[in-house]
């Protein structure tokens, strides 16, 4: 009896974590979900009924498949569970079904999936010295961190409401983290490298991680005063991080250099024909610009610097994904973004 | 207090599980032509802005009876007069008179769910606040753990947030009466009572132990002093009450008489649908509602539940103790539940809102009943499609008493409060050392059978001969257990003696 009370949890708080929050994921079960609900059902569809050659092709949906092609496998190998749940929802042409079944294994999957993101949240904790803390529970560092992470409200909403995948995918980013910590550095990059081939966003990150794995792996030592000694550079240590990245991108993109899709592939993937603002606005520096363009533009009409007729009738502000002119400031370019983004981040390296 | 912030925590928590349950469906959703007890909710709402008090509860062309008849006293119909004047400035289309029927929308949903969250708010989860607060010897820590687990249970949210009613309200009041009368303010929780009784008529089975305890302790200040005064006071608290809640039916004798005609159908039988309690498991082997005629019925339920209820009654007005007056108010409601006329499964809720009480001083057996008084109420929520929501909620409310309270480390004679009982049975069989693991046993052959039951429930079809087969069993299962408890509770409180009230510091 006395090993039932440990093993369900007498004192294993983080299993009461984990639980807890799982059982409040199934509570949302019946929440709204958004277009991405839509999205995925497609996903697993095309993935199921069609060749591998038609994957990038498919557009019978508006929602086309716009992720690396891990991800593609991953909807892949989720479809050969669905059809034990219905198998109607497989069907390319059955657009926005939903049925009861559908709903409750997408959610499932959801849950299912977020068991990566519970063990990463696990290991991240082992890495966590927490003995400057107190006897209370709540003052530990490992509880603490366990209970941001776990219970993220942000990731609860987007998840397990709106609808996405990114508890799995978090997972693995903080997996790969961990063993930074834990000096495993050839598994976090390999899991980085994996990560970037399931959803492509994670390129944000990627040149932090390339620093950060060139100054600490690479460079072999330190001198006393803990800044880099030059000498200390491993050549083996670099060409192995590139041939980890080499043979991940292999077997993601490889199938479809074979079939010679890859500009498909990238034009899906980097979709800059949707224009510099998405449909609902991001928090970001364009969303200001933007703001700032549209509000010049108004006061120039007021005062009569500018011509009515040669404003575009098109706002940012409709709500459609579409490229377009700004009116008043210059208008932006993919490359100006980029190289906006690389200066920005480059004092930021420099101090690394 | 210290800690706030968990006990905010806490309770935020308990209004998440809420709300997320009330996403789901309700009791006769989509089920026409009578629907279920949300459709009784919204009709009352209509009933009582249309028409003037007078015709609330009496049969008219504008009020059939028939179809969800007004059937709880006043203080519901106020509430509900309260919530249709809100209604009307939304959507009057909701409460329109005859029109309105079987009226049924996402917005009325959230209205609905609405009204039920803001009755909990304002009554039932301060009173629960409160009382784990006041709860005395035990640490902070276990404080808000004691809120967690009570705003957790699962019977309540299910019942409330899900099939749909206001047992909140008047769950709450009784609560506030329990606090009222436990800390010597009587005057206060009378009134509380009162009103709890005057919102619905179950909260009788909770009548006798206030009354007892009230009792009990004018006799301790003595009938010739401050006794009498005390016994004065309160009887005109009661009468003020009841008078103010049933003064527009006072004013007519025949008013006053057909609001009790609807409170006590006693031309109803014995017992109505499957429930968990004695007459029901008993027409198993005896079918006595078609054996006995009505008044016999109607005696030997009177009998049987005063007899099983009378010793801890007896004891608590020789003996007033808030502890004492927890028990009993567990055992009392308990007895009238298993022998009890009309007895509907959801008055389960009435006993377990006294366990929940208990919860911090006896988790083991605490968590034990609750989770099987929501098992008990099975049929009701599969019928209600609320399968899902049943079993997350029956698990994280076992995890939560689980983690907080270390139940399974608390088995021991002590800690089951059964150390004096066994102490008096052991001077005539030594050998009586085993009642832990009898239990330990027990508690584990429960739970497989309650998990099992539920699983054939679920998943197979009953036999064609047999089709209400598995909610007999429900049924039949649940009683036992609630006469194994029924007899543990009055175990409990006929061998506590004096010295148990000095309990060690449990941490």
């Amino acid at each position: 009896m006395a090993a039932l009370g440990i093993a369900i949890g007498g004192s294993n708080w983080f299993s009461a974590l984990a639980l807890g929050v799982t059982l409040l994921k199934c509570l949302l079960i019946p929440t709204y979900h958004s277009t991405d609900f839509e999205v995925h059902r497609n996903w697993l569809a095309i993935t199921h009924s069609l060749p591998i050659s038609q994957w990038y092709y498919e557009a019978t949906s508006e929602w086309t498949l716009d992720y690396p092609p891990f991800f593609a496998w991953f909807e892949y190998a989720l479809s050969h569970v669905a059809k034990y749940f219905d198998q109607e929802m497989l069907n390319v042409r059955n657009l926005n079904y939903s049925s009861s079944r559908t709903l409750l294994f997408q959610r499932f999957s959801v849950i299912f999936t977020d068991a990566l993101f519970v063990y990463a949240v696990h290991e991240c904790c082992k890495c966590i010295d927490g003995k400057k803390a107190g006897k209370e529970l709540t003052e530990k560092p490992k509880f603490i961190l366990s209970v941001l992470l776990l219970w993220n409200f942000g990731l609860l909403i987007v998840d397990h409401i709106h609808f996405q995948y990114n508890g799995f995918l978090s997972g693995l980013m903080l997996l790969s983290i961990a063993r930074f910590f834990q000096k495993r550095h050839m598994e976090g990059a390999f899991l980085f490298a994996v990560l970037l081939h399931f959803k492509h966003i994670y390129l944000y990150v990627a040149p932090a991680y390339g620093v950060y794995l060139l100054r600490s792996y690479c460079f072999t030592a330190n001198k006393p005063d803990g800044s880099i000694r030059w000498n200390s550079f491993s050549f083996v240590r670099l060409i192995s991080l590139g041939l980890i990245v080499f043979l991940v991108s292999a077997l993601s993109l490889g199938p479809f250099l074979a079939l010679n899709q890859l500009p498909q592939v990238f034009s899906r993937l980097f979709p800059f024909k949707r224009g510099l603002c998405h449909a609902y606005w991001a928090p970001n520096f364009w969303a200001l610009y933007s703001a700032l363009d549209k509000v010049l533009s108004v006061i120039g009409l007021e005062l009569k610097l500018l011509d009515p007729n040669k404003i575009p009738k098109a706002s940012m502000t409709s709500g459609l994904v579409q490229q377009f002119q700004h009116t008043v400031l210059p208008s932006v370019t993919p490359l100006a973004t980029f190289i906006c983004t690389l200066i920005a981040m480059l004092k930021r390296k420099a101090s690394f | 207090m210290e800690k706030w912030y968990l006990m905010t925590a806490a309770v935020l928590l308990g209004l998440i599980v809420r709300w997320t349950v009330s996403l789901n469906s309700y009791s006769g959703a989509g089920k026409p032509p009578m629907f279920g007890d949300y459709e009784a909710q919204r009709h009352w709402q209509e009933i009582t802005f249309n028409l003037p008090i007078k015709q609330w509860y009496f049969n008219s062309s504008d009020n059939n009876l028939q179809y969800w008849g007004l059937d709880y006293p006043p203080l519901t119909a106020y509430h509900s007069f309260l919530c249709a004047y809100v209604a009307k400035f939304i959507n009057p289309d909701w409460i329109a008179l005859h029109t309105s029927r079987g009226y049924e929308s996402q917005a009325h949903k959230l209205f609905m769910r609405a009204t039920v969250l803001i009755a909990d708010l304002l009554i039932y989860i301060p009173a629960v606040v409160l009382y784990c607060c006041c709860l005395k010897e035990i640490s902070t820590k276990k404080k808000i753990a004691s809120v967690l687990c009570i705003l957790l249970y699962p019977g309540l949210i299910l019942i409330d947030y899900g099939h749909f009613q206001y047992n909140s309200v008047s769950l709450g009041f009784a609560l506030w009466g329990v606090l009222g009368v436990s800390y010597d303010w009587d005057l206060l929780g009378s009134l509380a009572f009162c009103l709890a009784i005057n919102y619905k008529q179950m909260e009788l089975y909770h009548s006798l132990p206030f009354f007892c305890f009230l009792l009990g302790k004018c006799f301790k200040k003595g009938l010739k002093g401050k006794g009498l005064v005390l016994l004065i006071k309160l009887a005109c608290t009661v009468v003020a009450s009841f008078v103010l809640c049933w003064l527009p039916f006072f004013t007519e004798r025949e008013q006053t008489l057909q609001v009790l005609r609807r409170l006590f159908p006693v031309d109803r039988g014995l017992f109505e649908d499957k429930v968990a309690n004695i007459w029901c498991s008993f027409s198993v082997f005896l079918k006595i509602r078609d054996i006995l005629p009505h008044h016999i019925q109607i005696m030997i339920s009177f009998c049987f539940t005063f007899l099983s209820l009378l010793p801890a009654c007896i004891k608590l007005t020789l003996h007033p103790s808030p502890k004492g007056f927890r028990f009993t108010l567990v055992s009392c409601a308990l007895s009238f539940f298993l022998f009890s006329f009309q007895v509907h499964e959801k008055s389960i809720l009435l006993v377990s809102l006294p366990v929940c009480l208990v919860l911090s001083e006896i988790p083991f057996m605490s968590t034990w009943f609750l989770l099987v008084s929501t098992f008990s109420m099975l049929p009701l929520l599969l019928k209600d499609e609320l399968l899902m929501p049943s079993v997350v909620t029956v698990m994280a409310f076992f995890i939560a008493c689980a983690t907080s309270f270390s139940i399974f480390e608390k088995t021991s004679e002590e800690e089951l409060q059964l150390k004096c009982f066994s102490t008096s049975v052991r001077k005539y069989f030594t050998c009586f050392t085993f009642l832990p693991r009898i239990i330990q046993h027990l508690f584990l052959t429960s739970v497989i059978t309650m998990i099992l039951l539920t699983i054939m429930t679920v998943t197979l079809d009953p036999p064609q001969k047999l089709p209400d087969l598995f909610s007999v069993l429900v049924c039949f299962v649940s009683c036992l257990h609630f006469l194994f408890f029924l007899v543990y509770f009055n175990i409990i409180i006929m061998w506590d003696s004096k010295n148990g009230r000095s309990q060690k510091k449990i941490n």
